[in-house]
């Protein structure tokens, strides 16, 4: 025991606990290259390797598929085809089977998975493929959302939300306009491709290394692929060299390939994607068609909205519905829309699956929303901020239940998007802004200026209600040392950072006590994907309440040793006071150990006040939402199309940050790669339905250059969630990605010029030079 | 001959034989030596996760120069030092300062492109005395891709590394190399054999003539930033290569005063780094282009001459030397011939190259006006990417008549190609917009493009006519802001 004052032994704080803008975990292994992704792991000696060979055509039956040569190449284990599944032939991440592991007789995308090739080496092996002889019978594909449109093409019954009577609303409305968008979709371009290493255990055991935003998933595909339970499969994740989305569902092909590998070649085996491949294999962020047809007053005050979206979902579902639901949700944005109708149609083309991608499908719902208020304020000639912030909703503190209820029926409780716009318009001086770029416009006969100021309001949740959920495991060492497991993935975003940092304030100790370990399936199971921007929302909360458990059992143990109530026993920086005593966190650790007390407990969180009726299109899918804003200014180039990101600001809501620097690295990414889907990010497909753009070469995420010339980058320092999160943070994953838009309409701002702002140019997502030109050119010509 | 190789690996010495000459550094690396830290994030040159920091004799010189270990294989690095991310930090394990820098300015999220920024800003604090312009920064980490940081930490990382220099670690280590490469310099021919195939490496042009005459079936290998994609993407073989990067003649750079002016010849195997350097600066519009030329990492190794004799019709090179006049050098065995450049490009995918033939050298003539040349590429981004199209124009303007012209394009034909007809329009006109927008229906003559994934053909053809007009308001109003690389953003006051 030792004697001392209130405030602890040595300090008033402790190092590292939540708000501390504390540096990555693996800052220090990722600048010397001791941070260990799947591919870096040592393997056992006699790891095999697998190729994946795809198919050739878009729509086909396989006829016959002779792999006799491949078997026969140098170098050459085994060959894996459907027939060789000893369990189910499916991968599907939701229980609609309509993703074959290898394509049994029917290819649908040109990519597709056929069969795998084991050898030593993947060099051989991709070798060996080229052997193959596949005689397909090809069968009419539909490759364009156009195509599927036309052609009915749907997965599931067109889905529609409504509030109110639209018709009724738009007929009556003294102004309406009608108009179409078509966004394209985004490769995720994590720069590390996937990957996964499977070893072999005794009886029917799996270990799978992986790259993966799921592993419980992961765990589930590989247990029904090879037909055993789960709990002989465990998964383990230590890290990801980015996800966004891309490694939710993508990684059970490579997880299911190599442990079917292993299984039947009874050795380990590693499957890494090549990048091309990887491009050509994976689903990516779904495109759209948008059509809309508003009703609005001469003020800018929209009436009624209907809204059409066709979304491109590729061959299966993969996670087409809720990111279709999502877009749906997030098609008013941050406005309030008297009378609504989202009509959403989920086509089935023969492409790659489309999947879960950083805001999955709420950006394109909100790029839409975006045009249409532009649209409006063109028509008015009045300034599109004046129409974003007269049709916001209602805001926190100024309740108008009339202005506070979604197209779902819910009503909107924290809205402070009106705040953040007025102080961001402030300090970045917008008004004074746009005033000088449209003087310095009409002199300038080349390269135009625009600028425009974009909100973003995003639900947080999953809108699966059962997926909000979480468990952590923290084991407390009887040399008082802290290892913490938690269901969620670290992909760069800081997530086991952060939790380290609650679970050093739960239990007032230093974060450097704190040890992280690798997700696996064997500490915390049936978790959720890490996603929905939700993983320090859920997994911190989890890990929270097992260090409270832990904590109350210290405290009762003190307590009854010292002789006084459970309520009296405090936890200080480093120490535990109890009356006038303090004993240090060591020594109460140590002598609960003694005394036989468990220094080990798991967490678990689900999202309270959620709920949604899906086929009503009813309810409370969203805990809360995140705010935040953008004000980006352009250049563009009238003879050419190029374009440049001059000064964007930013001031974004995170509620009470629970590491600022990492919050603000989430923002800036974000930010950059939603300007990249929305600019540069041109995924093209020829009509046979092949994949042009399927590297680095050809599909162009931004470089350094193209971040913004300045960037002025704040937290909204006023934010504090108004529900009960984990310290009153929010969610920071995917809210960013949607401040890209500002540059979009800056871009659209800067055409518009040309044509001294009478009209508002179509432009479509995404905004490439070759757009912006034609762009120019026709309101050129009128 | 020797038939294995040795270089400098972290301040190690590595030898190596009975290795396949078409492994690539970054496999040996990962593979052989189990060096993890350098990552593989595409296999063909284009997202810099493989950087790694490579020291070669340049000459008199010795260079350290940030490339791509992907594309690059593996003989290709005999008597070179390769500094790997592993080697950065001291031996006591204390962060170098670029290393520190990125962890002080929250520069890595996931972390995979970490290494290659990591050996990129190594790079860059070894070449330079203090912190570069943004911009120079920018051109320096173009060919490091990253998806999660927005780059902002890592540029502002690159900008605070400069403090608190010197470091006595580092000249030690410098010390090591320089000593390694001098004795390195002179050597014989190699020759590495493995898993059948074969790649020789000769010491001087009469050698490369010699040998390539007598095996005309070989593969040239200058930087490989070709030719290592037919390797690492398309499973070509290569049975025999010859590596040429180690033949000094085909390095130089020369200048010469003629009577009718400055001649410059520049040795095929120059690197595009190099070659900007020689040139430093002049004319100015040939420099802008290397700036948005690949990445720094492919400027280090790839070479002018490949960039040619690959006759790719997007070349970027081609048009602006087409534009300046630029004659090819050629040699076959002790047969020597020059080919004016727009003659070499026969079809797409066939250049006027006889078997056993190869490039040495091209040779321009300066415009004598600096201002007369301009070059305009445009791509989907604006670094690191590959043109949509790219325009050379070289005018001369004489008593407000176009006196002499010359124009090559890249991206509008199957080959690079010069704009005869649109040549024509303009010679001898006076220089006026009405003579420029009558010469641009000659484009409609000289080119019909393509569709492709990077732009549609109706695309190409207007930005190749507004090249033009750019052209002529750059050089008549000379005031009028013509790119958005121009233009600042609005300030607050
Ligand atoms: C990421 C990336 C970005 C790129 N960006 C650009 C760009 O912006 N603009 C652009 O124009 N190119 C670009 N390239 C293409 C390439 O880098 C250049 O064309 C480069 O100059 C090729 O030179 P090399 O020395 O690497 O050629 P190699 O790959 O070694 O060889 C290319 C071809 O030329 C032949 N060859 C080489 N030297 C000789 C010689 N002396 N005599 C006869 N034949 C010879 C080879 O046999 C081979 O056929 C890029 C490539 C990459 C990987
Ligand atoms: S791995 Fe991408 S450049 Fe080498
Ligand atoms: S930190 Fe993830 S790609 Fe750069």
């Amino acid at each position: 025991m030792i004697k001392m004052q209130k405030q602890g032994p040595n300090r008033a704080r402790i190092s590292g606990g939540v708000a501390e803008a504390l540096h990555h975990d693996s800052a220090v292994k990722h600048v010397t290259g001791g941070a260990l992704y799947v591919d870096d792991i040592a393997t056992p000696p006699g790891t095999l390797e697998v190729y994946i060979a795809m198919s050739a055509r878009a729509h086909a039956r396989v006829i016959r598929l002779n792999v006799d040569a491949v078997r026969a190449a140098p170098g050459v284990i085994c060959v894996l085809t459907a027939a060789d599944i000893p369990g189910g032939n499916d991968i599907s991440p939701t229980p609609t089977e309509d993703d074959p592991l290898l394509a049994d007789g029917l290819v649908q995308y040109v990519g597709q998975a056929l069969f795998a090739v084991v050898a030593v080496t993947v060099q051989q092996a991709r070798a060996a493929a080229k052997l193959a002889r596949v005689d397909y019978e090809e069968l009419p594909a539909i490759i364009t959302v156009n195509q599927a449109l036309a052609a009915r093409s749907y997965l599931e019954a067109p889905y529609v939300m409504q509030r109110g009577d639209v018709e009724a609303a738009i007929a009556a409305a003294p102004r309406r306009l009608s108009g179409r968008m078509e966004i394209g979709g985004q490769e995720h371009f994590y720069l590390e491709g996937q990957a996964a290493l499977a070893v072999p255990g005794e009886d029917d055991d799996m270990g799978i290394y992986c790259s993966s935003q799921h592993p419980s998933e992961i765990q589930h595909t590989v247990a029904h692929v090879l037909g055993v339970a789960r709990h002989a499969v465990t998964v383990e994740v230590r890290r990801m060299g980015g996800g966004f989305g891309g490694k939710e569902s993508q990684g059970n092909l490579p997880a299911a390939v190599a442990a079917l590998a292993a299984r039947i070649a009874r050795r380990p085996v590693k499957c890494v994607y090549d990048r091309d491949d990887d491009f050509l294999l994976t689903g990516k962020r779904h495109d759209f068609r948008v059509d809309y047809n508003v009703g609005f007053d001469d003020h800018g005050m929209i009436l009624g909205l209907d809204v059409m979206h066709a979304v491109r979902c590729g061959m299966s579902f993969d996670l087409s519905q809720p990111i279709a639901d999502r877009a749906m949700l997030h098609a008013d944005n941050c406005y309030y829309l008297p009378a609504a109708r989202i009509t959403s149609y989920r086509l089935k083309t023969h492409t790659q699956s489309n999947t879960a991608f950083r805001g999955f499908g709420g950006p394109q719902g909100m790029v839409a929303m975006e045009r249409i208020i532009d649209e409006v304020a063109a028509t008015l000639a009045l300034d599109p901020l004046e129409v974003r912030r007269r049709n916001f909703y209602a805001h926190r503190d100024r309740p108008d239940e009339a202005r506070a209820v979604t197209p779902f029926h819910m009503r909107v409780e924290d809205c402070i998007i009106d705040d953040i716009v007025a102080e961001l318009s402030e300090t970045a001086e917008y008004q004074r802004r746009r005033a000088d770029i449209r003087a310095w416009n009409s002199s300038s006969a080349i390269i135009k200026r625009g600028i425009a100021l974009t909100p973003v309001r995003f639900g947080i949740s999953f809108t699966k209600t059962f997926l909000n959920q979480a468990g952590a495991l923290i084991h407390i060492y009887s040399d008082g040392s802290i290892h913490l497991n938690h269901g969620g993935t670290e992909m760069g975003q800081g997530l086991n950072t952060k939790i380290a940092q609650v679970v050093a304030e739960a239990f007032q100790v230093d974060y450097a006590r704190v040890k992280i370990t690798a997700t696996t399936t064997g500490k915390v199971p049936n978790t959720s994907a890490t996603a929905a921007s939700s993983g320090a929302d859920l997994n911190g909360m989890a890990a929270r309440n097992a260090a409270e458990t832990i904590k109350g059992r210290l405290a009762s143990f003190v307590a009854e040793r010292e002789g006084v109530s459970a309520n009296d026993v405090q936890f200080w920086p480093g120490c535990v006071a109890v009356g006038g005593r303090v004993f240090t966190f060591d020594e109460v650790i140590k002598d609960a150990h003694m005394a036989r007390v468990s220094l080990s407990a798991t967490g678990f969180y689900a999202t309270p006040k959620v709920q949604w009726d899906r086929e009503a299109a009813r309810g409370r899918p969203f805990y809360y939402f995140a705010y935040g804003a953008a004000v980006s200014e352009v250049a563009i180039d009238t003879l050419t199309g190029e374009n440049r990101i001059l000064r964007t600001d930013i001031l974004h809501d995170v509620g009470r940050s629970l590491n600022p620097a990492i919050d603000k690295g989430q923002i800036e990414g974000g930010f950059v790669q939603g300007a990249g889907w929305l600019t540069m990010e041109e995924l093209v497909w020829d009509e046979k339905g092949r994949l042009l753009t399927h590297a680095p070469s050809t599909y162009k995420i931004p470089a350094c250059s193209d971040r913004p010339g300045i960037l002025n980058l704040a937290l909204y320092d006023r934010g504090v969630n108004s529900e009960d999160t984990i310290y009153r943070s929010k969610a920071v994953g995917e809210p960013p990605l949607m401040l890209g838009i500002s540059v979009f309409a800056a871009l659209a701002d800067a055409v518009a010029s040309v044509a001294d702002y009478q009209l508002l140019p179509q432009l479509d997502v995404p905004a490439t030079p070759e757009r912006i030109l034609m762009a120019v050119m026709r309101i050129q010509t009128g | 001959m020797r038939d294995n190789i040795s270089f400098l690996l972290n301040g190690r010495v590595e030898h190596v034989a009975d290795v396949c000459p078409t492994t690539t550094l970054l496999q040996w690396l990962r593979r052989v030596k189990r060096l993890t830290g350098t990552k593989e994030g595409c296999a063909e040159g284009d997202c810099g996760a493989c950087t790694v920091v490579v020291g070669r004799v340049k000459g008199e010189a010795i260079a350290f120069e940030a490339i791509n270990a992907c594309i690059a294989f593996l003989p290709m690095f005999d008597g070179t030092t390769v500094t790997t991310v592993e080697g950065v930090a001291q031996a006591d394990g204390k962060l170098h300062p670029c290393q520190q820098s990125l962890v002080d300015n929250h520069a890595s999220q996931c972390g995979f492109c970490t290494p290659g920024f990591t050996m990129s800003l190594y790079a860059l604090y070894r070449n330079e005395a203090t912190a570069p312009a943004v911009s120079a920064i920018e051109e320096a980490l173009a060919g490091n891709l990253c998806r999660c940081t927005g780059y902002g930490p890592i540029v502002q990382a690159a900008q605070s590394m400069f403090g608190g220099r010197p470091q006595a670690a580092d000249a030690e280590r410098r010390q090591v190399e320089v000593d390694y490469l001098a004795a390195a310099k002179h050597g014989e021919t190699l020759c590495i054999t493995g898993e059948d195939r074969r790649m020789l490496v000769p010491r001087s042009e009469d050698e490369l003539a010699a040998l390539y005459l007598s095996r005309p079936d070989a593969t040239i290998v200058a930087g490989a930033t070709d030719v290592g994609l037919w390797v690492t993407k398309q499973d070509r073989l290569l049975n025999t290569s010859i590596y040429i990067g180690r033949v000094e003649e085909l390095a130089r750079v020369t200048r010469s005063q003629t009577d009718l002016g400055v001649v410059i010849r520049m040795g095929a195997g120059v690197t595009h780094s190099d070659a900007a350097r020689a040139l430093s600066g002049r004319p100015a519009a040939l420099h802008e282009l290397w700036r948005r030329f690949a990445g720094e990492q492919v400027r280090n190794i790839g070479t002018v001459g490949g960039n040619i004799a690959n006759g790719s019709p997007i070349g970027d090179l081609s048009p602006a030397l087409i534009a300046l006049g630029a004659q090819v050098l050629l040699r076959r065995g002790d047969e020597r011939r020059t080919v004016t450049l727009e003659n070499f490009f026969i079809g797409y995918g066939k250049q006027d190259l006889r078997a056993g033939e190869f490039l040495t050298g091209i040779e321009i003539m300066l415009p004598a006006d600096s201002a007369d040349f301009s070059c305009h590429k445009v791509s989907k981004r604006m670094l690191d990417d590959i043109s949509a199209v790219c325009g050379a124009f070289n005018i001369h303007i004489q008593e407000s008549r176009v006196a002499q012209v010359r124009i090559g394009f890249g991206g509008m034909a199957a080959v690079p190609k010069r704009a005869f007809a649109v040549e024509a329009a303009l010679l001898g006109q006076p220089w006026t917009r009405a003579t420029v927008d009558a010469a641009l229906v000659a484009f409609e003559d000289d080119f019909s493009p393509i569709s492709d994934a990077r732009a549609s053909a109706s695309y190409r053809m207007q930005v190749a006519k507004n090249l033009l007009v750019r052209t002529f308001v750059e050089r008549t109003r000379t005031a009028t802001p013509t790119q958005v690389t121009d233009c600042a953003a609005s300030m607050s006051e």
